[in-house]
Parts: structure tokens; C-alpha cells; sequence
């Protein structure tokens, strides 16, 4: 194929990835969107095949293709829906962790004779390993392989400090004299660089800054391309750092946070003595039929789903006892936060799949002004994302992120599994309030329970 | 590469950000995450490089470390666009349902 077609092939490509993000914006459009990203791969990877550069090792390239590509559509086949943003930073990392392997190469391959080419391999060598590292440690929080709360290293602000410093420093330097075991002790740098950037990340922060490391390797990807003379991947790759970067900054001002707290702020923030005193205190815990009796007679219900809904799978029960509810002339609502669940959008894709009209689905600004005219909320499994400690306590990992107000409500009901904390691992008061009433269990068994009291109500 | 081709790629890097803030400038929090794994996908495009790479290595060092950037690439790519539409998968059922509703009244 001639370097023409090759262009115009990849051309096309990149007209495709650009219409693919732009699909993905729309909830209409969103599906094709994905499968015009799909195509655009498909289209890319061929042109490449048949542009006439040199392949050498083509039957291995092939079979790593092939094995490659098998175990990225199993495990996204295999993957619970509660599992799906863990696995969506495990791709982002391998593939942050590819460009850095490429950018290797490339310096063994033709050393540093270019040094704007060589400026662009460290780069990508640097970042692409920062997001390698950082989005395991992200995928380890978020699969509670490790503790979900921030880590915070003992000095760990000056010994990022010290990292970040060495890695530029390090990364200067390669390019003004490059030596290959200053390549190694420069990609080992920033792999430790990126474990202490996320460290001190915790709950609701965490799919911000998988958000962000996906844009880190958006752009060490452009840089690659950009070494390989590859304009495919520097397009691609661009669109990805830029979106991206807009996204982080959507979901941080969805969350109420500052980009910058969300990073940083474990470095400033005092995590401990943030929760009251222990949770032996009293609380008040009644059995299904109580649930059942409160729902029924009340005139006006909103159901809260969080992340113990999708780890229960819970949503076609919800909906029954929803449907049940309605049938007796109860107004129900279910009140969405941006980010309940682990990842913005988790609940509306979980109770789309219980088919719960659209319209019964209402978001935080909508609802909010509903709270205090409601007679029972119904939270299940959810909790920081209700806690009022966002509001009032500056302690909080969470203070200053948007809450749903359900402690305006006549009576609140929590359906909890234990009295164990939230993600973000603080103490939430409402538990503790005279008007809370908690049902210990599996949210699906609680619910379950409730629904067949409701037929005796 | 000479200087008008650095050029040429600057200009293309420059658009391609304007680009990409463009076409996600106003998208409802209901899809930040299938949009941030749809992107996720589509940097897995990186796939090329490695390719592009392990064609014209020599050393078996450089050889292992392709094939191992090309199978990451392709984890990333593959895996990433199945996914996504795994998670747009469930907007399906959502729509038909909202939508005879909407015919009744």
C-alpha cells in the first residue's frame, strides 16, 4: 500500500475515534458511538498491516495479537457489573504500561541521535509508567485487594517530593546524556511515583483519578506516536489526553471536589479523628414487617440505591417492591447520586437493567428540594454519599462533596449489611438519628422480605 | 525528521486537543464512566506501536518486550471496547420501555 492510502487509512481512523467520543456524549448515540471506536481500531490496525513496514516477527506479533485480544474480551465478558470500573483501570494501566514498553524499545532500537524524538520517548517512558502503576494500585483499591480508605506513608509528602524531583531530574538528564541503565532507574522512578500518587487517594476520589491516569496515557500514547512518526496514534492518543482531562474535571465538579484536594488532599487533611465515637452507640434496627408498614402507609417514598445494591444485585427486587408501592398510590422516586455506586452512572446502568422507567430516575439537583416533603426514604446500601458529614464536618475525606439531603425526610430507612463505615471510611450520624431505622442483611434478602410483608400490609 | 514535518505533527496535536474538548464538552454525569472506558478503548490504539516496534527489532531483548507490549495493547483495545459496550448494553432496555410509556399517555 502506498504511504498515500496508509495516511488516508488512518485518516479514517481518526475521523472514526472523533465521532466515537463524540457518540459517547449522548446517551442515544453512546452504543454506536462505541462500535464507530471499535471500527475505527479495527480499520487502523489493518492499514498498518498492509502499509509495507517492516515485519520481522510477524508470527509472534500475530500470536500476541490474537492471545492479547482473548483475554481482554473474556475477562470484559466474564466481568460483574460491580466489578466493571476495576477492570476499566486495569486496561487503562496495561495500556499506559504498552507505551512505556514501546518507548524502551524504541531507545535500544536507535538510542538517542534525535534528542526532540528522545525528549518524547522519556516522556511517554515516564508517564505511561505512572499510569501503569498507579491505575493497579487504583484497581486494588477499588477490588479491596488493599484498604479503600487514603494510605498515607509515614513523611510520604516529602517522599513524593523526593520522587517527583528525582524522576525529572533523572528524566533531564537521559536526555542531555543518554545511558540505558539511567533508562531503567528512570522507569523504576516513576513506576514508585505513581504507586505514591494514588496511595493517598481515597474512596469516592478514586474514579477521579482513574479518570485522570486515562488521560495520562492518552498522551503518552501521542508521544509514542509522535517517536514512531505514527499520526494514528498521536491523533488518538491526543483525543484521549484532552477528553479526558475534561472529564476529570466534570466528575471532580460532579463530586464538589477541587481537582487538586482530590489529589492532594491526603498530604494536607487530617484522615484520623474524623469519626465520632465508636459504633457502640445505640441505634434503631426493626424487622422487615416494620419496613413494609412504614413504606405502605407513607404518601410519598424515595428509594436510594448505592453500592450495596449492585454488590446484592438487588435492582429487580427494588423494582418489584417499587412497583408494589406505586400500585398502592405511593409516589415513589429513585433519588440518583452522581457517583453512587463506585463509578458515576453505576446505579442508572444497574436499574436500566431492572428496567426502572427512565423517568423514575431523578439526579441530585432534581430530588434534593423533594426530601423534606417525603415521608420515608429507602436507603440501600448506600452511605457517604448521604452523609450528612459532607456538610458540616471539615474533618471528613468527603467534606464539600454534594450529598443527597435525606436527612430533611420524615423517617429514614437504611438497608446495611453491618454498621461497618462507607467507602470513604467515616462514621455517618443519620444512623444514629431518632428517625433512622436500620435492617441489618443482604439488601436482596432484606428487600425480599420486606416485599412479601408488604402483600400482608 | 525535519522541520516542517515536527510542524506538521504540532499542528495535528494542537487541533486534536481542541478536538477532544470539544466532543465531550457536554456530556451528562449519567455517562462519564462509559465515555471514560469508551476512551480508555480507544487509546489502546497504542497497539500499533508495539506492532511497529517488534517489526523491526532484532534483539531478542527488544523482541520480548514487543510481543509483551503488543499483548498489553491488545488487552487495552479489545477488552476496552467490549466492555464499554457491555456497560451501554444496559441502556437498551431502559429506552423501549420509557419510550412506550411515553406513546400510551
Amino acid at each position: 500500500m502506498s504511504s498515500t492510502w496508509t495516511q488516508f487509512g488512518y485518516l479514517v481512523a481518526a475521523v472514526l475515534f472523533i465521532l466515537a467520543l463524540k457518540g459517547l456524549s449522548s446517551p442515544r448515540t453512546a452504543r454506536n458511538g462505541n462500535l464507530l471506536g471499535a471500527l475505527g481500531a479495527l480499520i487502523g490496525t489493518a492499514v498498518l498491516f498492509f502499509s509495507g513496514i517492516p515485519l520481522e516477527n510477524l508470527a509472534l506479533i500475530i500470536a500476541a495479537i490474537a492471545v492479547g485480544s482473548a483475554i481482554g474480551a473474556v475477562s470484559a465478558r466474564k466481568v460483574k457489573m460491580t466489578q466493571m470500573p476495576q477492570l476499566v483501570a486495569l486496561f487503562n494501566g496495561v495500556g499506559g504500561g504498552a507505551a512505556a514498553l514501546i518507548s524502551v524499545i524504541e531507545y535500544l532500537e536507535h538510542g538517542g541521535e534525535d534528542k526532540l524524538a528522545l525528549t518524547a520517548t522519556v516522556f511517554t517512558v515516564v508517564v505511561g509508567a505512572v499510569s501503569f502503576s498507579g491505575s493497579i494500585v487504583t484497581f486494588m483499591k477499588l477490588q479491596e485487594l488493599m484498604t479503600t480508605r487514603p494510605v498515607i506513608v509515614p513523611a510520604g509528602k516529602y517522599v513524593t517530593i523526593l520522587v517527583a524531583v528525582a524522576t525529572v531530574v533523572g528524566a533531564v538528564w537521559l536526555v542531555m546524556a543518554p545511558q540505558t541503565w539511567l533508562l531503567v532507574a528512570l522507569l523504576a522512578l516513576a513506576l514508585v511515583f505513581g504507586v505514591l500518587f494514588v496511595l493517598p487517594v481515597g474512596g469516592a476520589d478514586v474514579p477521579i483519578v482513574i479518570s485522570l491516569l486515562n488521560a495520562f496515557t492518552g498522551l503518552s500514547v501521542a508521544a509514542s506516536g509522535y517517536v514512531l512518526g505514527n499520526v494514528l496514534l498521536i491523533i488518538a492518543g491526543t483525543l484521549v489526553g484532552a477528553s479526558g482531562t475534561l472529564l476529570t474535571r466534570e466528575m471532580a465538579k460532579a463530586m464538589g471536589r477541587p481537582i487538586t484536594s482530590t489529589l492532594f488532599g491526603a498530604f494536607s487533611g487530617t484522615t484520623a479523628g474524623s469519626a465520632g465515637p465508636g459504633s457502640d452507640r445505640p441505634v434503631r434496627s426493626g424487622s422487615p414487617n416494620d419496613v413494609a408498614i412504614m413504606l405502605g402507609f407513607a404518601s410519598k417514598v424515595i428509594l436510594v440505591p448505592g453500592y450495596g445494591l449492585a454488590v446484592a444485585q438487588a435492582q429487580n427486587v427494588l423494582r418489584e417492591l417499587a412497583d408494589m408501592l406505586a400500585e398502592r398510590g405511593v409516589e415513589v422516586d429513585y433519588a440518583i447520586h452522581p457517583v453512587a455506586g463506585r463509578m458515576p452512572g453505576h446505579m442508572n446502568v444497574l436499574l436500566a437493567e431492572a428496567s426502572v422507567p427512565y423517568e423514575q430516575l431523578k439526579e441530585m439537583d432534581e430530588i434534593n428540594p423533594e426530601f423534606s416533603s417525603t415521608d420515608v426514604v429507602l436507603v440501600v446500601g448506600a452511605n457517604d454519599v448521604v452523609n450528612p458529614a459532607a456538610r458540616t464536618d471539615k474533618s471528613a475525606p468527603i467534606y464539600g462533596m454534594p450529598i443527597l439531603n435525606v436527612d430533611q425526610a420524615q423517617q429514614v430507612v437504611f438497608l446495611k449489611r453491618s454498621m461497618r463505615p462507607g467507602f470513604a471510611g467515616i462514621e455517618n450520624e443519620i444512623l444514629y438519628d431518632q428517625r433512622t431505622m436500620l435492617l441489618f442483611g443482604d439488601a436482596k434478602d432484606s428487600l425480599t422480605k420486606v416485599v412479601s410483608a408488604l402483600k400482608n400490609v | 525528521m525535519t522541520v516542517d514535518a515536527n510542524i506538521a505533527l504540532l499542528t495535528i496535536f494542537v487541533l486534536s486537543v481542541f478536538v477532544g474538548f470539544e466532543v465531550v464538552s457536554k456530556v451528562s454525569t449519567v455517562l462519564h464512566t462509559p465515555l471514560m472506558s469508551g476512551a480508555n478503548a480507544i487509546h489502546g490504539i497504542v497497539l500499533l506501536g508495539g506492532i511497529i516496534v517488534t517489526g523491526q527489532a532484532t534483539q531478542p531483548l527488544e523482541v520480548a518486550l514487543g510481543i509483551v507490549a503488543i499483548l498489553l495493547g491488545a488487552i487495552n483495545l479489545v477488552g476496552g471496547f467490549v466492555v464499554t459496550d457491555r456497560m451501554l448494553e444496559m441502556f437498551k432496555p431502559k429506552k423501549a420501555p420509557a419510550q412506550n410509556k411515553g406513546g400510551d399517555a
